[in-house]
């Protein structure tokens, strides 16, 4: 019997070793199996760099200045009876949102201008337009501050060349406002001719034609038929811009660092000087996390638009 | 209403000549097909015709004016899409409307005439849905109300069935042919389906190589055939050409397509080929003159045997594909004398059809 029992046993370990290896090559060769593994150094990444930081900011902002104790809502309550933080507020609004609103601007018009060129000038001129996004923005930057520096200001030699007074680009807080806008346009705009081309050109061309039989002229077919189709493309856009516009940092950082006067904060340079600079890490991460909930319901709006449209036209 | 001509047109794309110096009159409320392969010039003809192409060189009249430099907004045409184009935003009603819109007409006269079309085209429960909640047979539906509401002087489609799935295909083109009749207009009509063109048409134009092979009723165009082309386009399936050798046979002719089988040339047709008697010719033969023999058209003198290669049962009839002298040939039969494949099988052929093709110019004679 135990001679049976002994020679039974390695055969039925060897089946189970047998089957265990075919399952687990089956649960590989599943699809959705593959998918995930093949996911996972992402997950891993964003879990690392975003998730984990997103909470710890939370933690870190319900902390006293020391990081001793927590303070609950301490910070936020202490920052909403500050006027700075409304002004950074405010200033971050108006920065975000005219910047967005010139640069989607900007990007429609040379989007056109561009779709509307003989198809061998396209390239060139599109790749020439998209140079301002592909520099690093910090270096970019730097080139504008050199540009709009009080001495060697270039603009200011050829303004002053031309018989006008010189302007105080950085040192005025409204040209101050006006030059950090202005170079963010600069950045962004060609983000926007991008994906403006590339909507303008998933426009059937056969719609156009259906529309100059129906008798609309240029404009007509621009707001009956361009601006529907690329109405999606447009909230997109302006919606991922609309969150790298408000949570911009370095075109400030570099050229004003918030000054004169603060009257050039965002609420990321305003929550790196709390923060980094003035040691009050609570209460930078505090003054970072009041971007979340108004990006979000701007991401909400946005795209609850986007979905409805996109059920309607397909 | 109108009547729409082209003078001499021709259309060159770089070194392409898409259309070589066409010539065609359209009388007014006349239904015209311009039928051809693909790349044969008949979209691009219907394109200069609405104003989306230019035109290299010739003229183009819509009613008595010459409209070459117009806009495709003055030309006072409509235009039914392949793919419907319409507007994916706009509901239906919209999108009929659009025309009427931009042309400023009132409120009232705008519902009145898209409701007028929509009962025409029976679409009138559908006009607050968007084309994407529609199927493809009522978008298509919608795309001609779009064009009726207009009431313009012509109406022009570019093969407007093509997307469609075969029976309502059927379905739609009788659709086209009904709205023709109710609504009489000037109809230039571009396909590359012969049976469309046929049905449709009060004249078919059949395009080849960006120029007019000929022009004339679908009747016409099937039984007298003026070249190879438009004989083996028209028909399905198409027509047999045969290599035969013209014989003298006493006063009459033979046509030998092969050592064992010479047919006959009917004593009415001997006098038109007689002078083509020895030559090598092209004997052009419908599959529907090729038939079993049967008792009203009885002349052992155009019967022959062959062996069947290909036996296709259609229902109504049965295609039988057999060989002679290496040239496939086409025959169509009544489904109870068909026999299999390999088997011996006697055939009829009606030489009162017959066409005799020239090679050398592909000219039928």
């Amino acid at each position: 019997m135990a001679d049976a029992v002994q020679t039974w046993l390695p055969g039925l370990q060897i089946s189970a070793r047998r089957s265990a290896s075919r399952g687990l090559k089956q649960f590989l060769r599943h699809r959705s199996t593959i998918a995930f593994l093949m996911c996972l150094p992402l997950m891993i990444i964003i879990a690392a760099l975003v998730i984990y930081p997103a909470f710890y900011s939370i933690y870190l902002s319900m902390l006293n200045k020391a990081q001793t104790r927590l303070v609950g809502l301490g910070n936020f309550t202490f920052l909403l009876s500050r006027d700075v933080f409304w002004m950074v507020v405010q200033q971050t609004a108006i920065f975000a949102l005219t910047a967005v609103f010139f640069k989607a601007l900007i990007g429609l018009v040379t989007a056109h201008l561009i779709n509307n060129l003989p198809a061998r000038g396209q390239r060139k001129w599109r790749g020439m337009l998209l140079v301002p996004w592909v520099i690093p923005l910090a270096l970019s930057s730097l080139a504008w501050w050199w540009l709009f520096d009080p001495t060697h200001s270039a603009f200011n030699w050829i303004i002053t060349g031309l018989g006008f007074h010189e302007i105080p680009w950085l040192s005025d807080p409204y040209w101050a406002r006006f030059s950090v806008i202005l170079v963010n346009v600069w950045y962004g705009a060609p983000f926007f001719l991008i994906m403006y081309l590339a909507a303008l050109k998933s426009v059937p061309e056969q719609l156009y034609e259906a529309a100059a039989i129906d008798g609309a002229n240029a404009w007509q077919k621009f707001r009956h038929i361009t601006l529907p189709m690329m109405r999606n493309i447009i909230a997109i856009t302006v919606l991922f811009s609309l969150i790298v516009t408000f949570a911009n940092f370095d075109i400030v950082q570099i050229m004003t660092a918030g000054g004169p006067r603060n009257m050039t904060h965002v609420f990321a340079t305003y929550a790196f000087m709390l923060g980094i600079r003035s040691g009050d890490l609570p209460l930078g991460a505090a003054t970072s996390l009041f971007m979340f909930p108004i990006l979000g319901i701007a991401a909400i709006f946005i795209l609850r638009g986007v979905r409805k449209r996109g059920r309607e036209i397909g | 209403m109108a009547e729409v001509a082209l003078r001499n047109v021709v259309k060159r794309f770089d070194e392409v000549e898409a259309v070589r110096s066409i010539n065609l009159d359209i009388p007014d409320n006349e239904f015209v097909v311009l039928v051809g392969p693909s790349g044969c010039g008949k979209s691009t003809t219907l394109r200069m015709i609405a104003g989306l192409e230019e035109v290299t060189a010739g003229d183009i009249y819509i009613g008595g004016e010459i409209v070459n430099d117009l806009p495709p907004k003055d030309r006072d045409i409509a235009m039914v899409f392949q793919n419907y184009a319409l507007y994916p935003h706009m509901t239906a009603f919209e999108n009929m409307s659009f025309g009427l819109k931009l042309r400023r007409f009132p409120k009232d006269e705008i519902k009145r005439r898209v409701d007028n079309a929509a009962r025409i085209l029976d679409i009138a429960e559908l006009l607050d849905r968007k084309p994407k909640a529609l199927s493809g047979g009522q978008r298509q539906r919608v795309a001609m109300g779009r064009a009726i509401v207009r009431n313009p002087k012509v109406f022009l489609f570019d093969e407007p069935l093509s997307n469609l799935d075969a029976k309502l295909r059927v379905q739609m083109r009788t659709e086209i042919k009904r709205v023709h009749q109710m609504v009489k207009t000037t109809t230039v009509y571009v396909t590359h389906d012969q049976v469309e063109a046929m049905t449709l048409a009060d004249r078919v134009v059949v395009m080849n190589g960006g120029a007019i092979e000929q022009i004339a009723s679908p009747h016409d165009l099937y039984h007298n055939p003026k070249t190879r082309f438009v004989a083996g386009f028209i028909g399905s399936p198409a027509m047999n050409f045969i290599r035969c050798h013209m014989e003298q046979n006493g006063a009459g002719l033979r046509a030998r397509i092969s050592d064992k089988i010479s047919l006959p040339v009917p004593a009415s047709l001997t006098a038109r080929y007689q002078p083509h008697s020895g030559k090598a010719l092209i004997l052009g033969l419908r599959p529907e003159h090729l038939t079993e023999p049967r008792r009203s058209d009885r002349d052992q003198n155009c019967e022959f045997d062959i062996t069947l290669d290909v036996v296709e049962p259609m229902g109504m009839e049965t295609m039988v594909y057999f060989t002679v002298d290496g040239q496939e040939i086409c025959g169509r039969v009544d489904p109870g004398s068909a026999k299999g494949p390999g088997e011996v099988m006697r055939l009829h052929a009606n030489m009162n059809h017959m066409h005799l093709i020239d090679p050398q110019t592909d000219a039928v004679l």
